[in-house]
């Protein structure tokens, strides 16, 4: 199984006048089988992390080493072929809205060159780990938010990846379906043993299911160690900040 | 004339209106959706953006779209004697309108792509999608309600330049119209070819929208 390393990431944004550093220095080791929360406040740099893990964004600097392979050394199609090893839920589903369930399931097998019978052979079973079975054919606009993202973890989980990186997940779902998705995610992490990412500015969601966390502040990684540790003992403001707000929102 | 002759001029200008109609927006769509497609794909945002392709055709585009059909028709009588063989009459007709209709073709098409929601794109990407794969499976996919209707609104536009082409050029409902209304005062006919027209119109727009609302999965 593989680690991921982030090895000295930087990443600037250049618009034609403009310069955003988004990441500065950030150095991080994620084990095989972590679950591993991101948090941070809007525009921290969070999304722009996990989307350096697989190179949908090319850090300026530094490098991102998936096992003993470093992304940035790798030829595009090489590239490609690593990114099914690495699967990806959002926030918003982004699910094909044209497609059935089953077809956007099949979706990573088919441009992987599997053929369209096993990939709905294998389809079929994942509908069954995500609980869906009856929603083969239907379509994305006939399913709940959380329906929604239960066939996004399906879809994710149809290249057999080693890790999975969730951009807030369950940002967009009540509490009750986030902890039905999470609780679903923690099985996944267990039973397959996929290494997690979890970005989320939901600290609950860290508390629920994450065995470490780390802490960014506008593109600094300013803690980061076992969640246990971390909520404790929370040494910076930016932690303690994001503690204190969180208790602020249970109370009101 | 009888009317007999008559109902015979009438079927033979519906069949030219269709041809000419049918047939350079068709010819538009092969020319026309490559176009759409890689001014998509070039474009800065695009998923391989490449401002030197992009410029050029979207200038060449810009341009042909913006001379009014009409004096294009006249312009490229000389092109389409050598392209047809003649410049006159329905076929001749269906390369100024295939002119004509491939850029417009090209801007609706990468109209359509455009509004397809990048957060899918990405996801593809993430899954490991090579730009091919993006474009056939999820750009053409996701955009296949819009790029119906706006192909149907297309066909009605062109429709309505074979009436213009048909005063030049001849051939086709319109070329009947301005004949017999025209020229020679017989309200009548002119009334017919017009209300033909409409139907043929309004056909074309059922179809389209028909079919464009029967493979919609967005509700
Ligand atoms: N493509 C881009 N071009 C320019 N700037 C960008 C781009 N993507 C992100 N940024 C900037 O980088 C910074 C970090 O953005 P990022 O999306 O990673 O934040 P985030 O922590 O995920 O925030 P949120 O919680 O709101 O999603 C922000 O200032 C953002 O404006
Ligand atoms: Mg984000």
């Amino acid at each position: 199984m593989s680690n991921i390393i982030i090895d000295h990431v930087s990443k600037t944004f250049t618009d034609s006048e403009t310069e955003v550093h988004a990441l500065h220095d950030i150095c991080l080791k994620i084990d095989s089988g972590d679950i591993y929360g991101v948090i941070g406040m809007s525009g921290a740099g969070k999304s722009t992390l996990v989307r350096c893990l697989n190179y949908l964004e090319v850090p300026t600097e530094g490098h991102v080493y998936i096992g003993d392979k470093e992304l940035g050394a790798l030829s595009e199609s090489e590239l490609r072929n690593e990114r099914s090893k690495i699967s990806m839920i959002f926030q918003h589903f982004n699910l094909l809205m044209q497609k059935n369930v089953i077809d956007n399931i099949c979706f990573p097998l088919i441009i992987k060159g599997v053929s369209k019978k096993e990939a709905r052979k294998k389809a079929r079973e994942l509908l069954k780990t995500v609980d869906l079975t009856d929603k083969e054919k239907a379509y994305p606009a006939q399913l709940s938010g959380g329906q929604k993202q239960r066939v996004a973890i399906a879809r994710a989980l149809a290249s057999e990846p080693e890790i999975l990186l969730c951009d807030e997940a369950t940002s967009a779902l009540d509490p009750q379906t986030t902890s039905s998705i999470l609780g679903l995610l923690r099985r996944i992490n267990q039973e397959l043993g996929i290494t997690i990412v979890i970005i989320t500015h939901q600290m609950a969601v860290v508390r629920e299911i994450c065995n470490k966390v780390a802490i960014l502040e506008h593109g600094h990684l300013v803690e980061h160690g076992e969640v246990d540790e971390v909520f404790l003992n929370p040494r910076t403001r930016a932690a303690k900040t994001l503690l204190k707000y969180e208790e602020a929102e249970s109370d009101g | 004339m009888d009317n007999s002759a008559y109902i015979q001029l009438l079927g033979q200008g519906i069949i030219e209106t269709l041809i000419m109609t049918l047939g350079s927006t068709f010819l538009g769509y092969v020319l026309g959706l490559p176009i759409g497609i890689i001014l998509t794909v070039t474009d800065k945002d695009g998923i391989s953006p490449n401002p030197f392709i992009y410029k050029i055709l979207d200038f060449i585009c810009n341009i042909l779209r913006s001379i009014p059909f009409i004096i294009l028709l006249i312009l490229l009588i000389p092109l389409t004697t050598i392209v047809v063989g003649k410049s006159y009459g329905t076929a001749a007709m269906v390369f100024p309108l295939f002119v004509c209709a491939a850029p417009f073709i090209g801007r609706m098409v990468e109209s359509s792509l455009k509004e397809v929601d990048p957060g899918v794109i990405e996801a593809a990407r993430s899954m490991g999608a090579s730009n091919f794969d993006i474009i056939f499976r999820v750009l053409l996919v996701e955009a296949k309600t819009s790029l119906i209707v706006n192909a149907t609104i297309t066909t009605g536009t062109i429709l309505g330049y074979t009436a213009m082409a048909g005063t030049v050029g001849g051939g086709g409902l319109g070329s009947i119209a301005v004949q017999y209304g025209y020229y020679r005062w017989n309200t009548q006919v002119m009334v017919i070819t017009v209300i033909l027209i409409i139907v043929i119109f309004q056909l074309i727009q059922n179809i389209g929208m028909a079919i464009a609302s029967r493979l919609d999965h967005r509700k």
